[in-house]
């Protein structure tokens, strides 16, 4: 009877788990397979599986011909992999100074790090601009410069959360191994390429998956940035197509799916670094 | 301890300048330049200001008088609730859920975090597609379920009355459900490394005393879980008044008719497409202003003492 009753909640918590998952991969599915399908049928039999007559690669022709997808891949790619070995590199040091170092001021310092993280990208997006407005970087017209006046703001709102993660892992590398390392005539410098860094290896890899990712993600600042056609970057792109597009909706499909790709492999190959990392950063607080 | 290696202190500047350098100049100037602009008059975005307003509070006058700056706010206020109920609430569950399972744990985790990798104005594209007005995902499970009302023409057509998702009765579920959708799977991975911290012998001693099932649950696994979930709490609440991508891909400026405005797309749209920017600047400091205030609230209620 127990026995009975502990088998049916067993399968109630399945069910549970498996409806929310459905709720998470299915729109996914869904999209893939409307992109697809000949773009009149999308709104009246969305739910098949496109075979035959209706399977057309005809919305992925259009979108890739039709936006500039190339060039705002190129772009989304410099801007957001500038961010990643940014973050990492700067990060990196500030977190190694932070935990090995004891200094006057260091407590004020971490306040600043941890104060940082509470600043929305509302409040200070505006003074950013006029700032790099006056140095000639930011609504220049110049697609490199304004590449770079994205990236600047980028870097620095990921760094604190960068800094905080780097810190809890950078404190458990056994600091014995970094006297071995200095008795055998290492400075403080090859000590952090040559130790630390190895020792902190996945966290290093999770701050910067996650540079990576917000950098790609992020609409807001760059719809400030980049406003002309030829600096578009991928999310921007998207924004457009959804507004020009119309009742095009096999190429809105498409797009997505485009879009979403190289986030999907970026997810699949490392999804281990990402959940981990995060877990271990945000729990300790 | 690290005294030998540590104590010559000028590689110091080395490892700090370029992270503190970065933080003052794009973070810490702007923030407080930011409070600043909120009592001058700024032409447009870049320019130099032009002295101060008249009255100087003049922004906050018009923030207290300005009806979709209410719209906004409560809007944003009902989001926040909304994320905080359902978001954590869901998240809550599904972990509680996890934890008495031994298979699939891990599938799970991978499968529920996806949606928060992917780019909102992705998601907001799809879930345009999903809410479509005529022959949406949405509308059309709903016709196949009989739950649409229909009629067949003489000629054989078929008018169906679809269900408008963006209009005044329904846009707020429409904007709301993607965003706590989205991020469920963030506070559903921090809640269940809680649950995996809580050692086994806590359990296993609560066993003897009789306690099992939802006692459990009720009486153990959430006291001592109090400490995440607050955690996930200022987070949700800090997360929800941030949010911009989602909305504005889906219902842009103020969609339907200035109803469906929340404070972050209303900052953006007055700023930049409206050009008012000293009143821009002024919303994103009751942005930050907000988040202090919910944050400290929530701790309050919900940060457990010390001694636990």
């Amino acid at each position: 009877m127990i026995n009975g009753r502990r088998k049916l909640s067993h399968a109630f918590t399945y069910l549970v788990l498996c409806l929310w998952a459905l709720t998470t991969i299915y729109p996914f599915i869904w999209v893939i397979l409307n992109s697809f399908r000949q773009k009149g049928l999308i709104m009246s039999d969305s739910f098949s599986i496109p075979l035959g007559e209706a399977f057309t690669w005809d919305n992925y022709l259009t979108a890739w011909h039709r936006s500039d997808f190339k060039n705002a891949y190129l772009n989304s790619f410099l801007i957001s992999g500038t961010v990643t070995v940014c973050v990492v590199v700067i990060a990196g040091l500030a977190a190694y100074g932070l935990v090995r170092y004891r200094f006057r001021g260091r407590g004020l310092l971490y306040s600043v790090v941890l104060g940082g993280m509470m600043f929305p990208v509302f409040s200070t997006i505006i003074p950013v601009f006029r700032m790099e407005a006056v140095m000639g970087i930011a609504g220049t017209g110049n697609r490199w410069l304004s590449l770079i006046a994205v990236i600047l703001p980028q870097v620095a709102g990921n760094l604190c959360f960068a800094i905080v993660i780097l810190m809890g892992f950078i404190q458990s590398v056994p600091i014995e191994l970094e006297e071995s390392a200095y008795l055998d005539g290492c400075n403080v410098f090859q000590i952090y390429f040559h130790i630390i860094i190895p020792a902190a290896k996945s966290s290093f890899a999770t701050v910067a998956i996650f540079a990576f990712l917000w950098s790609y993600n992020d609409l807001f600042t760059q719809s400030f940035f980049l406003r002309y056609p030829q600096e578009r970057a991928i999310t921007g792109l998207l924004n457009e197509i959804s507004s020009q597009a119309g009742v095009n909706y096999g190429l809105m499909a498409a797009s997505v799916v485009l879009v979403v790709i190289p986030v999907l492999v970026v997810y699949v190959c490392l999804q281990k670094h990402i959940i981990k990392g995060l877990t271990a950063g945000a729990v300790k607080g | 301890m690290n005294s030998m290696i540590y104590k010559k202190k000028s590689p110091l500047l080395i490892f700090l300048i370029p992270a503190f350098a970065f933080l003052l100049v794009f973070l810490y100037y702007p923030f407080f330049q930011n409070i600043l602009n909120t009592f001058l008059q700024i032409g447009g975005l870049g320019r130099a200001p032009e002295g101060l307003n008249t009255p100087w509070y003049e922004n906050y006058q018009r923030l207290v008088s300005d009806p979709y700056m209410r719209t906004a706010l409560k809007n944003t206020l009902v989001l926040v609730l909304c994320t905080v109920i359902f978001q954590v609430g869901i998240a809550l569950i599904l972990a509680l859920l996890v934890d008495t399972i031994r298979v699939g744990a891990e599938f799970f985790r991978t499968v529920y975090f996806f949606p928060i990798v992917i780019s909102a104005t992705a998601l907001g594209l799809m879930f345009n597609l999903m809410f479509l007005y005529k022959g949406g995902m949405v509308n059309q499970l709903l016709l196949s379920l009989g739950r649409l009302p229909y009629e067949v023409k003489p000629s054989g057509k078929v008018i169906v009355q679809w269900l408008d998702w963006k209009d005044q009765a329904h846009f707020l579920f429409t904007m709301f459900l993607p965003v706590m959708w989205q991020y469920v799977g963030f506070y559903f991975v921090i809640l269940v490394t809680g649950l995996n911290n809580i050692p086994e012998d806590v359990y296993e001693a609560a066993a003897l005393d009789g306690a099992d099932g939802w006692k459990r649950t009720r009486f153990i696994t959430l006291p001592l879980l109090r400490n995440v979930l607050c955690t996930c709490l200022v987070l949700a609440i800090t997360g929800a008044l941030k949010v911009f991508d989602l909305p504005w891909v889906m219902f842009g400026a103020g969609m339907p008719e200035n109803q469906g405005w929340l404070t972050g797309t209303y900052m953006y749209d007055q700023t930049f497409n409206k050009m008012n920017v000293d009143y821009g600047s002024t919303i994103a400091v009751l942005i930050v202003v907000l988040g202090v205030v919910l944050s400290n609230v929530a701790n309050r209620i919900f940060r457990p003492s010390e001694d636990l």
